[in-house]
């Protein structure tokens, strides 16, 4: 039963930086924009994370810093492909490489520093709780705040009027500039909440997973982040699911090896990744035409005609 | 990698630019280095920038010298090769295995350049091979590990199935042995050379099953940190990462580049520079061991008994015999071990490993 705790608690700080960029990139999409950045945001939140909370000597302030950076970088983004309509795949594209070099610029100064990672929650009775205790009231805010962020999100895109309005624009941006609403303004917050929460994703990592800094330490979960909005077919709930199945299967093959199963580590290795593609198959099965969730604008640029 | 790709070319360019019109007057002499990773890896290219700074500071203003960082190996590195070799560096070090091809295509078109390339085995007229022996360090790190270990389960986070990976944990394995004939290892292959995350989690995965002395062929100090947040021990990789585990760390093996650039450069200042096959261990100190640290006096003194041994040469890792997991002996090709070309290649392992090797 320890052992169960032990993966369960691996498997959360595993999902946790995935859960949080594919939150605000699902946002993003369903506003219509796809922004393949979300690398480039996420290791700039995690240099940008770590120089603030290294400096300042608080988490909070790291992961504050780790937001502002994530949003900035946004803000590059929005102001190319919304504000100059320029190609949104090639300005991702740009703004991961872009990501990838400044926050090894900036970083290079902290490498080899440590900070005091995030603290863990500890109430007095309940995380001693046997079996569930530690997993359910031992984790820290990060881990919290992702849970809670994709609840705001599913509230706000199906139960408020803002969230309608949102994925109008994402669905039919001409219809949507028709009745009057701001698509361009709607769309710029979008991606700046992706890019801010990217940026928190990115902080995650030296401030509670690996409290280090090393240039290139998000080692890809930017792109795993943008499959899981589509494995999720742009819906939070499944968002959560998935980014855990994800987690699961990722830290289950360690142990799976460590066991001494003799699976080739290659095959296991590759296995959440064949989960992400036999669940995207399964998805478009069940729906007659593979695609038809994701949001009819999605990538297409608006140009308002006045 | 996409992103490291283009970065790789950027970093490429802004360095050959600053390289082709930088260049003083004087004819000094100009020494290139090609590395896999970032700088700051903390790990295999960090040593080698701290080699290359060694070599500056010993040299003076005798030579210029110029670096490309993140140049991925393949297609793109001989450009990179290739274009420090245009911009009239004289002696060019490519730091990666990776590397190799490039290096031979590039020199056949450079002969008065002298190439220098880390780990492989193809050698020219004009490109000389270095690298470490490694298993000499893992050897040592296998007797202190089975000397620390409480419940006899060493936890091993390996990168790919390659020779010089698997002679390290065999290595490691036969040192331990003399210790503990029964020890265990727990082995992770995280298919990766460079992955925080990853490595951090295949540390907790070991750590939660029971290992209690961790040991890493992988380049970060996350499993080191890991380590440290258990409170349990744990061998540093390539630099000493004794600030990420301090009451952790027992030992690291240390690459130590500096002496033998240094070497190879006041070579070509005296036009003695020769085609050379130089796999140097902790006699030649090109692999040294960080500080034994957290370990009683008595296992100090067994790791600095068998370092000493091992310098001296008159203790191999791998003498013979050297029998297999099934029980096979080895052919003994060295001189009472097994010789360099068996331990370069080598694709299984020894008796007592209870683990497949992937793929095979």
């Amino acid at each position: 039963m320890q052992m169960f705790e032990a993966i369960m608690l691996s498997v959360i700080a595993a999902s946790t930086p995935l859960l949080l960029a594919a939150a605000g990139e699902l946002v993003v999409e369903r506003s219509g924009v796809l922004n393949l950045g979300v690398e480039g945001m996420m290791i700039m939140g995690a240099a940008c994370g770590f120089a603030g909370a290294y400096v300042s000597g608080s988490v909070i302030i790291g992961a504050l810093c780790g937001v502002l950076a994530g949003a900035a970088m946004a803000a590059i983004f929005a102001a190319l492909t919304l504000g100059l309509a320029v190609n949104q795949v090639a300005s991702g594209l740009a703004l991961t490489i872009l990501g990838t070099g400044l926050s090894g610029l900036i970083g290079a100064g902290f490498v080899g520093q440590r900070i005091t990672p995030a603290p863990q929650l500890h109430l007095p009775v309940l995380t001693d709780l046997p079996l569930l205790g530690r997993i359910l009231f031992g984790q820290d805010a990060f881990v919290y705040f992702s849970i809670a962020l994709v609840i705001g999100i599913w509230l706000f895109l199906y139960r408020t009027r803002g969230g309608l309005v949102l994925r109008a624009v994402g669905d039919n941006h001409t219809s949507a500039h028709a009745l009057g609403y701001p698509v361009l303004r709607i769309r710029m917050l979008a991606v700046l909440f992706g890019g801010a929460c990217a940026g928190l994703a990115g902080a995650f990592l030296p401030l509670a997973y690996t409290p280090f800094f090393i240039p290139g330490m998000t080692a890809g979960r930017g792109w795993i982040a943008l499959a899981l909005v589509v494995f999720a077919s742009w819906r939070p709930g499944r968002l959560v699911g998935g980014a855990y199945l994800f987690g699961a299967v990722t830290i289950l093959q360690l142990h799976a090896q460590a066991l001494g199963l003799g699976i080739p580590s290659q095959l296991m290795s590759s296995l959440p990744y064949l989960a992400t593609v036999i669940v995207l198959v399964l998805i478009s099965r069940t729906r007659g035409s593979a695609g038809s969730a994701a949001p009819a604008s999605l990538g297409v640029v608006f140009v308002p005609d006045r | 990698m996409k992103n490291r790709i283009a970065i790789a070319g950027a970093t490429a360019l802004l360095a050959i630019a600053a390289a082709t019109f930088g260049a003083p007057a004087a004819e000094k002499l100009k020494v290139g280095f090609i590395y896999l990773g970032p700088v700051g890896d903390f790990g295999w290219t960090y040593q080698h920038e701290v080699g290359r700074q060694g070599l500056v500071k010993a040299m003076g203003d005798k030579i210029d010298t110029t670096y490309l960082e993140n140049v991925n190996e393949g297609p793109d590195s001989e450009r990179s090769i290739e274009q420090l070799a245009r911009a009239g560096h004289k002696l060019i070090f490519t730091t990666s295995f990776g590397y190799m091809d490039p290096t031979i295509k590039v020199a056949s078109r450079f002969p008065k350049v002298d190439f220098e390339h880390a780990t492989g085995f193809k050698r020219a007229a004009n490109v000389s091979t270095y690298s470490g022996r490694f298993y000499e360090g893992r050897y040592i790190q296998g007797i202190i590990a089975a000397k620390m270990s409480k419940v006899g389960v060493l936890g091993y986070i390996a990168s790919f199935p390659i020779p010089e990976v698997i002679s390290g944990i065999n290595s490691t394995m036969l040192g331990a042995q003399t210790v503990n004939p029964n020890i265990k290892v727990k082995i992770i292959w995280v298919n990766s050379w460079f992955d925080p995350g990853k490595e951090a989690d295949a540390a907790k995965a070991l750590a939660d099953q029971g290992a209690d002395v961790l040991m890493q062929h992988t380049d970060s100090p996350a499993a080191m940190q890991i380590a440290a947040q258990r409170g349990i021990l744990a061998f540093g990789q390539d630099s000493d990462m004794i600030k990420f585990g301090p009451k952790s760390q027992l030992t690291a093996i240390v690459d130590n580049w500096a002496p033998y650039y240094i070497q190879r450069t006041n070579d070509v200042l005296d036009g003695t520079w020769k085609s050379t096959d130089t796999w140097g261990g902790l006699k030649s100190t090109l692999v040294v061991m960080a500080p034994y640290t957290n370990m009683p006096d008595d296992v100090k003194k067994m790791a600095t008994d068998t370092e000493a041994a091992i310098k001296a040469g008159t203790l191999h890792p791998f003498k013979c015999p050297v029998v297999d997991q099934d029980g096979k002996t080895i052919e003994c090709k060295g001189d009472g071990h097994l010789d360099d070309g068996q331990i370069l290649s080598m694709n299984f392992y020894v008796k007592g490993v209870d683990d497949k090797i992937p793929g095979k």
